[in-house]
């Protein structure tokens, strides 16, 4: 199902929506919200937030704001960022830094999909390690390009290019 | 700009990441609207990141679904643990039914095969009183020819094969009190077909034949035993082969038996 039938359903209030929406986003999301807020069971009570938002706040969406996809992470990432405040955590968003996405991969036997998912956390592995902390501090993290280009110490023209490049060798492997 | 510069720069991964200001998004919003390059390459880069992500995403439980929906007051266990019980119940529906129309079908065929039984054994049956009847009758009348045979009081007469037939006989039973004769054609050809055998009292002096009656239904008298009229005086007996229906005087051309009594 592409996003655009999926949308299709979710005007019509159409009772299967909603089941489309979480296999579609589910993991996607869930990943995003491990990255920031670092503890499995805080992150399964963020996913259920998230996924309440989503449904509850789906009449504010409006495709001329961008991709419904960007909306719901956009969701998650700030869900997950007032969790981490509203448990006094000192970490502000710069001290996630120290881990990335690809610390996920540690714990691989509680990954999801395991078998589906080997072959591209092969890839990652083999990805340059600028492409994995690019990708992780403006995909998983939402850092602006300033924040990236300051943590990377990359110039802050660049940080745009840098992740290009990166996204294209990704869909060179997913031909996508 | 072109499509191909704008795709370049990187501003649709920012887009999708959802990293661009307002004024930004708007922009790219506008160009994907109008441009279906850039429409598909922000689908591609979305597909890509989204397949990054969820490959990476840890095992959650499906609680969390039903909790989520529980949330929201969707209908619970729908999806998620009714679909299998739902087929389920479908395979036993449909090996109940197709058990069902073996049955059906074996019980029809039985029930086929039984009524073709009753039907044989009708049939079987209507065969053997038929054929009991035909016994009864030539049974009667055998023994209607064996009294005639043995009956005493009967004048025998003998008829030798003639000139046309020398190999025919026959006999005349004649009870000379009663009057009543009986002829055993047992010795004669069947006639051919459109003639009739006729038999004849005969006077010899002078020869005065007088017919005292026809062997009709040659064929279909297996005993071959005759009833005909009675003759007061009668001195002979032949028997000549004459048109159907029989002739006023005998064709002596055709006399095929004859007996003096």
């Amino acid at each position: 199902m592409t996003q655009d039938e999926l949308l299709v359903l979710i005007y019509k209030k159409d009772e299967r929506a909603f089941t489309h929406l979480y296999d579609m986003y589910s993991k996607s999301l869930f990943s995003v919200i491990n990255v920031l807020v670092r503890n499995r069971e805080e992150a399964e009570d963020v996913l259920q937030d998230v996924f309440v938002k989503i449904w509850k706040n789906i009449d504010s969406y409006h495709e001329s704001k961008g991709r419904f996809y960007t909306w719901i992470l956009n969701i998650a990432r700030n869900t997950s960022i007032d969790k981490l405040r509203s448990k006094n955590f000192n970490n502000s968003q710069k001290n996630l830094s120290s881990d990335n996405f690809v610390h996920l991969l540690d714990d691989s036997n509680k990954l999801a999909n395991k078998v589906d998912t080997i072959g591209i956390q092969e890839f990652v592995k083999r990805l340059k390690p600028k492409c994995i902390q690019i990708i992780d501090l403006l995909f998983f993290k939402g850092y602006t390009q300033q924040e990236a280009s300051d943590e990377l110490e990359i110039p802050l023209g660049t940080v745009k290019t840098h992740n290009r490049n990166c996204i294209n060798d990704l869909r060179n492997y997913l031909k996508v | 700009m072109e499509n191909k510069e704008y795709i370049e720069s990187g501003i649709l991964e920012l887009y999708v990441y959802g990293l661009l200001s307002e004024t930004e998004n708007e922009e790219v919003s506008t160009m994907a609207k109008n441009n279906p390059e850039i429409n598909e390459e922000i689908i591609a880069i979305e597909k890509a990141i989204v397949s990054l992500s969820s490959s990476f995403a840890p095992f959650h439980s499906v609680e969390n679904y039903e909790k989520i929906k529980a949330k929201l007051e969707l209908n619970p266990t729908k999806v998620i643990e009714m679909e299998p019980t739902r087929n389920w119940s479908q395979y036993i529906g449909w090996a109940a039914a197709i058990l069902l129309l073996v049955g059906i079908g074996y019980q029809y065929n039985q029930l086929e095969q039984t009524n073709n039984q009753v039907v044989n054994a009708t049939t079987e049956k209507a065969k053997m009183e038929k054929e009991l009847n035909q016994l009864e009758l030539k049974n009667k009348a055998s023994e209607t020819s064996l009294a005639i045979v043995r009956d005493t009081k009967n004048t025998v007469v003998p008829l030798g094969g003639q000139a046309v037939a020398p190999e025919s006989s026959a006999k005349v039973y004649w009870n000379k009190e009663t009057q009543v004769v009986y002829v055993d054609a047992a010795g004669l050809p069947e006639p051919p077909k459109g003639m009739v055998y006729q038999v004849w009292a005969l006077k010899l002096n002078p020869l005065t034949p007088t017919s005292i009656g026809l062997l009709d239904n040659f064929d279909k008298n297996e005993q071959r035993m005759f009833a005909v009229s009675g003759t007061g005086d009668a001195e002979a007996f032949g028997i000549t082969l004459e048109p159907a229906g029989g002739s006023l005087t005998p064709t002596m051309e055709q006399l095929y038996t004859l007996g003096k009594v």
